[in-house]
């Protein structure tokens, strides 16, 4: 088992961070009176990590027996039928689903499976807990259409079911949906909280760590602790034990990258371009996305420039991301941006040095 | 709908007024709406306006008190957006309802119970458009039995012929004192404590919304349990504090790229949302702009970029970049740099 499960805090009291926000989660579901919750925060933060120990401190430990449905539904829009297959984890007490994996169908998940489900009462011997909880993944990826059906579903059904929503960016879910929820921000933890994560695995595992080496891999981890100690598994198993000096291999997409900015900075010419190109095909069947490839890019070409050019660059990275996000193919737009920044600066080369 | 344990109700539900005289704020509605209540005469009826100003509240209220409990459900159909309202439906269900004749019955139990049934079309601006031209003329056609009432926020995407066959009535936002007379109501019927300064913060940080200010206040209740600061509102209501903002502005102002840098992935990673960023820091320059040396030219050019920003953050773009763009673009104004780019 991968450290990052067998460290994960199975009950609010035992989380390690964001001790703050479990102390008022308990409380809040100890009172019965749990109202729709709203979670969100950067990947890596612990959000799903809380939900489920929120899960456990209502439901006990029946909520952990969960099982896997790939369950296809028949759908009657008016004049057709859709067939949707839908993936869902549930246990006695709770269904978690992906809305968003049904694209531009979402709005079909929502106004009827998740409406179904929430109908339905499930009924306790002693009539107690009456409600059942509703997991949804990545609800800033639902459409705004979905999530209009969502705001009058949650108000209606607020007696059987309480619904977890659980996103990236509280910006993408509309103000209805927020209006209804009660917004609970997980903010990445911060290096030291991370550090003393680490320590505390180590210390678990039986493992000597030298001084400095658990802050080494948080200052790289990027306040994501999943990452951290992925990397710090990782550097276990290269070499243990630890050295003082040991190098924390940064992921090989990441390296790839830093490759490609100093191909980008060394030559600007229609030539580099192609060969850039064919990197940045490898990169992307390989499944990284878009979007990280070209923050990623940017980083890496930001660290090489002179200050002047840092904001033109930085602009042209939103312009083409936005672009990105309106168009389909994301080589079209990478490319772009690589080859805007190649005719930047080789014209700042050619104004700087003749 | 199965029985509800009290206390799981939220209080913008349970403090719903029940009767068209309790609604706050909306004078001219109430007038209005009380003497058809007398008279028993009544218009198709548009509402719009901002979300949490009562137009739900007062046509489910009006609903009620025309009908009484019993002749509710044969006599009212409520749709909205949760519910299917393509043209089919338009066509097929809402079509079906109108058409049916009801007789007078008579008053029932201090209810009028006129002669007609009432469709209420919530969210009717997430109707398509074609849906809503199916409606004209089943509106026409039996308006001798049915009466319809469209709510929106947006009046305008509402067709015309649909909104000239209405008698239009707009919610206004509601005002600090009426908004904190019901938030003092609430407080003590749940038994809260608050101080001056919470209240004025709920206030601020709910603009005129009262079902905003309410999930707020049940929000902040179940955290931190009955004596409520404006710390814990604010920490409840999703804004960000002062000071992160002030941060990323004193980052702007500095012309250090590299520090402005370090501001924004640490308003990313500390999970603010960016459109409230946005929306915050453009508050922020109402307030300095009086005392403070930033010249018009510089303001509109911050908030040129502020308003491309948001567009893009609608469209789905990335947060840091977008936010990263905003930032340098400040920078750039406040420092006056030069805006053009040298090397396009």
């Amino acid at each position: 088992m991968l450290w990052v499960d067998k460290y994960r805090p199975k009950s609010l009291d035992k989380m390690l961070v964001h001790e703050e926000v479990a102390k008022n989660l308990k409380k809040l579901v100890t009172e019965q009176d749990c109202p729709h919750l709203l979670f969100y925060g950067p990947s890596g933060s612990g959000k799903k990590t809380l939900i489920m120990a929120v899960l456990r401190q209502m439901f006990g430990a029946g909520a952990e027996k969960v099982k896997l449905e790939n369950k296809t539904w028949k759908i009657n829009a008016g004049s057709r039928t859709i067939d949707l297959e839908l993936t869902m984890l549930s246990s006695t007490h709770h269904v978690e689903l992906n809305p968003s994996d049904a694209g531009f169908q979402d709005r079909y998940i929502v106004q009827e499976i998740i409406k179904e489900m929430a109908k339905n009462r499930p009924i306790d011997t002693k009539g107690k807990k009456g409600y059942k909880v509703l997991v949804l993944n990545e609800v800033d990826k639902l459409s705004r259409e979905a999530q209009h059906s969502l705001r009058r579903t949650m108000e209606k059904y607020s007696a059987s079911c309480r619904l977890i929503l659980c996103c990236n960016s509280s910006s993408k879910v509309t103000e209805a949906v927020r209006s209804r929820c009660l917004n609970v921000r997980i903010n990445a933890p911060k290096e030291d909280e991370i550090i003393s994560v680490l320590e505390f695995i180590g210390k678990k595992e039986g493992l000597q760590l030298p001084p400095g080496f658990a802050a080494r891999i948080a200052a790289q981890s990027n306040r994501s602790l999943r990452r951290a100690i992925l990397s710090f598994e990782t550097c276990r198993v290269q070499q243990y034990p630890f050295t003082n000096n040991q190098v924390i291999l940064p992921m090989d997409w990441e390296q790839y990258i830093s490759e490609i900015a100093s191909d980008i900075m060394q030559e600007q010419s229609p030539k580099r371009l192609f060969l850039v190109r064919g990197k940045l095909y490898e990169l992307l069947i390989n499944c990284i996305p878009p979007v990280i490839i070209l923050k990623r890019l940017l980083s890496e070409l930001l660290k090489k420039l002179d200050a002047e050019l840092k904001h033109e660059v930085c602009h042209w990275a939103a312009y083409y991301e936005h672009r990105m996000r309106l168009g389909q193919k994301a080589i079209f737009h990478i490319e772009a941006f690589v080859a805007k920044f190649m005719s930047i600066y080789k014209a700042f080369l050619i104004a700087t040095f003749g | 709908m199965a029985p509800v344990v009290p206390s799981s109700q939220p209080w913008v539900e349970k403090y719903r007024p029940k009767q068209v005289k309790d609604v706050a704020h909306q004078d001219e509605v109430v007038r209005v709406l009380t003497n058809t209540l007398e008279t028993t005469n009544c218009p198709h009826m548009l509402f719009y306006g901002p979300p949490g100003t009562g137009k739900t509240t007062t046509a489910l209220a009006i609903a009620h008190e025309l009908f009484g409990p019993e002749l509710y459900k044969s006599r009212v159909l409520e749709l909205n957006a949760s519910d299917d309202r393509g043209i089919n439906v338009v066509r097929t269900k809402i079509k079906d309802f109108a058409a049916v004749a009801v007789g007078s019955g008579g008053r029932q139990g201090g209810h009028p119970c006129p002669p007609y049934k009432i469709i209420i079309l919530d969210e009717a601006d997430s109707m398509t458009e074609d849906a809503q031209n199916a409606l004209r003329r089943t509106m026409e056609t039996y308006s001798k039995v049915t009466r319809f009432f469209f709510i929106c926020n947006y009046i305008s995407r509402i067709i015309e012929p649909l909104a000239s066959r209405c008698a239009k009535f707009r919610f206004k936002p509601l005002s600090e004192d009426v908004m904190s007379s019901r938030i003092v109501h609430i407080c003590r019927e749940e038994g809260l404590n608050l101080d001056s300064e919470a209240f004025s913060t709920l206030s601020s940080i709910s603009q005129g919304d009262l079902r905003r200010a309410i999930t707020y206040l049940q929000g902040a209740a179940r955290l931190f349990g009955s004596s409520i600061s404006a710390k814990d509102l604010i920490s409840v209501s999703g804004v960000i504090p002062q000071d992160a903002v002030q941060a990323l502005l004193a980052s702007c102002r500095s012309g250090d790229f590299e520090l402005a840098n370090k501001e924004v992935s640490n308003v990313i990673s500390e999970g603010y949302p960016v459109s409230q960023m946005l929306s915050q820091f453009c508050q922020l320059f109402e307030v300095i702009v009086e005392a403070n040396d930033i010249s018009d030219e510089q303001k509109a050019r911050i908030c040129k970029r502020l308003a491309e920003a948001d567009k893009c953050l609608v469209d789905g773009a990335d947060e840091y970049l977008q936010l990263m763009d905003v930032a340098s673009n400040t920078m750039r104004a406040l420092c006056n740099m030069p805006m053009e780019f040298s090397y396009e």
